[in-house]
């Protein structure tokens, strides 16, 4: 695995306010990177100081193994950037707009052409290909700013919310178009939609107030739920307490408690001790006791569980 | 080089791709020609020569070129394509240079369409055509001038009214230090070689010499060296943004 990105210990403080406190990653070619955070949690101020709009205090940036601080135009040159908001010169249309990018990134004579092309291809801008980029529809200048980013077929890929304000099918496009391009890039894209880091990241980084709260899988993120993997259950009311006291004392259970109790039906959770799968021995224990059933399944935890539980400072002031 | 002119090209087809360019040519023009017959008295001096149409220019440039820098800076700032042009692969310099001269191109461009000011004294007498093509260049490196000082104002803020008025009131002083209130006023309390110093910063001082056809070098650098100074002014402004 080759590391395109690394970020070492950057810091910016804007007067007194820390935006980004030491954040230090590193993505792999072949990785997609979710980057989360609630708003203001510096997301893009690291992202800006990675591609070198920003000075960091303290820290630097390495793309392709180019620091950002020593050679900006040689780590500039394998970076597509998408800002916030994809900013693109409004009184240009997406050809004259992507000829000017791909001009400046290097290319001559007909190459200009066949890389905007291609790039407004991919990103499915032919039908707007000449109207003035200031009358475009927000989808639309996001797609401008997506196909500008990709134009040069970077090694390095970093989107600032490339799906902020597409319609679902365009959402599904260009999730879609990243997966098919991260297979020989490595691609940070903030979100703050969670679906998103299921759908196309590989890896996800939490941050919050300026700082890595969580890094891992999808998965690993989940795992930090504490009804991650406990069974969830439901049998007639008339049979919540036996149930109780029958699950109890099978092996593995840490504790059992009422959900809720609607329609004639009484709902369970049972939390697993650490490493143990539950949900076949409390079935079978059920069962040799003639309970009857209604629904079981497992519970793998919701991304935005574990966003707001990490992310969510009053939580945990309630919790503590 | 490549980057610079090809950010030229773009900015410069952005004058062109909206009304600016049209509006800003039709006034520059009709303004010089209207302060050179109303006010300049070309007929009643009776003189074939163009003074009186260049005299205007320093008050001319002194409102419209900081309307035109203004946008500059403050305008990419402001929509975010700054953070577009700054993680391209150019330099700061490229860029400013770039954009500068493409802004400068196209004043060069209504100052061009003054033409017919010139076929006019050619046909009513028989003028040095020389002195008159030492004032265009004169004038030229003048806006020019103007143009470095209201494109650095406009890297300090993504308010293009603010760069404006900013940008105007800086460009007055340097056509003001030059005449005799503002010199007689810096006296009473500036040592000499301080009064000396302002007046030769004087606009207005160095195209006088201009207007009246000299091949001044010393007007000529001092014009090239305000831009070149502005412009670094520029990058520097652009480069503490950054680390802010």
């Amino acid at each position: 695995m080759t590391t395109l990105i690394e970020a070492e210990a950057l810091r910016k403080c804007f007067g007194q306010i820390v935006a980004v406190d030491d954040i230090s990653l590193t993505v792999a070619k072949g990785e997609v990177l979710g980057f989360l955070g609630p708003n203001g949690a510096g997301k893009s101020t690291t992202m800006k100081m990675i591609t070198g709009f920003l000075e960091p205090d303290a820290g630097t940036a390495r793309i392709a193994g180019i620091d950002i601080g020593t050679d900006p135009i040689g780590a500039k040159r394998h970076l597509g950037y998408l800002p916030e908001g994809a900013p693109a010169y409004a009184d240009m249309t997406p050809r004259s707009f992507l000829a000017f990018i791909a001009e400046i990134r290097g290319y001559n004579g007909g190459e200009v052409k066949a890389r905007a092309d291609a790039a407004a291809e991919k990103a499915g801008l032919l039908g707007v290909w000449d109207q003035r980029i200031e009358t475009l529809s927000k989808g639309y200048k996001r797609r401008v700013g997506i196909a500008q980013a990709i134009l040069h077929d970077p090694a390095v890929l970093i989107m600032d919310e490339p799906t902020d304000g597409l319609d679902p099918n365009q959402q599904h496009q260009v999730r879609e178009l990243i997966k098919a391009m991260s297979k020989d890039k490595a691609i940070i894209i903030s979100t703050h939609i969670l679906q998103e880091v299921d759908a196309v990241c590989t890896r996800a980084v939490v941050i919050d107030k300026g700082r890595i709260v969580a890094d891992g899988t999808a998965q690993d993120l989940e795992s930090r739920l504490e009804y991650h993997n406990a069974v969830a259950l439901r049998v007639a009311s008339g049979a919540g307490d036996k149930a109780k006291a029958v699950i109890e004392r099978v092996a593995g259970v840490q504790r059992v408690e009422f959900t809720k109790k609607a329609g004639g039906a009484v709902s369970l959770r049972v939390y697993p001790k650490p490493d143990h799968s539950i949900a076949a021995p409390v079935a079978a224990a059920l069962r040799a006791d003639g309970i009857d059933v209604e629904e079981l399944f497992v519970e793998k935890g919701r991304l935005d569980d574990v966003f707001r539980k990490i992310t969510s400072h009053e939580g945990a002031r309630r919790n503590a | 080089m490549r980057n610079i002119l090809i950010i030229a090209k773009r900015e410069l087809g952005a004058y062109f791709g909206t009304p600016l360019a049209y509006v800003f040519a039709v006034i520059f023009v009709g303004l010089t020609g209207a302060f050179t017959f109303y006010f300049g008295n070309f007929f009643e001096n009776g003189q074939a020569n163009l003074a009186a149409f260049f005299l205007y220019h320093p008050w001319l440039y002194l409102i419209l070129v900081p309307a035109i820098a203004m946008r500059l800076w403050a305008e990419e700032r402001k929509s975010g394509t700054i953070e577009l042009l700054m993680t391209l692969p150019v330099t700061t310099t490229e860029a400013i240079v770039g954009k500068f001269l493409a802004a400068w191109g196209f004043i060069g461009v209504a100052l061009m369409l003054t033409f017919p000011m010139w076929i006019t004294v050619n046909v009513l007498g028989d003028p040095d055509n020389g002195v008159i093509l030492a004032s265009y260049i004169g004038s030229f490196l003048m806006a020019g001038a103007f143009l470095a000082i209201g494109s650095a104002i406009s890297a300090l803020s993504k308010n293009q009214v603010i760069a404006f008025i900013v940008a105007a009131a800086l460009c007055f002083l340097f056509v003001m230090s030059g005449v005799e209130i503002v010199q007689n006023t810096a006296k009473l309390f500036l040592p000499d070689f301080l009064v000396q110093a302002i007046s030769s910063m004087s606009f207005l001082t160095h195209f006088d010499k201009v207007a009246r056809g000299v091949i001044d070098l010393p007007s000529m650098f001092f014009y090239i060296s305000m831009i070149a100074f502005f412009l670094f002014a520029n990058v520097v402004i652009i480069e503490q943004k950054k680390a802010a």
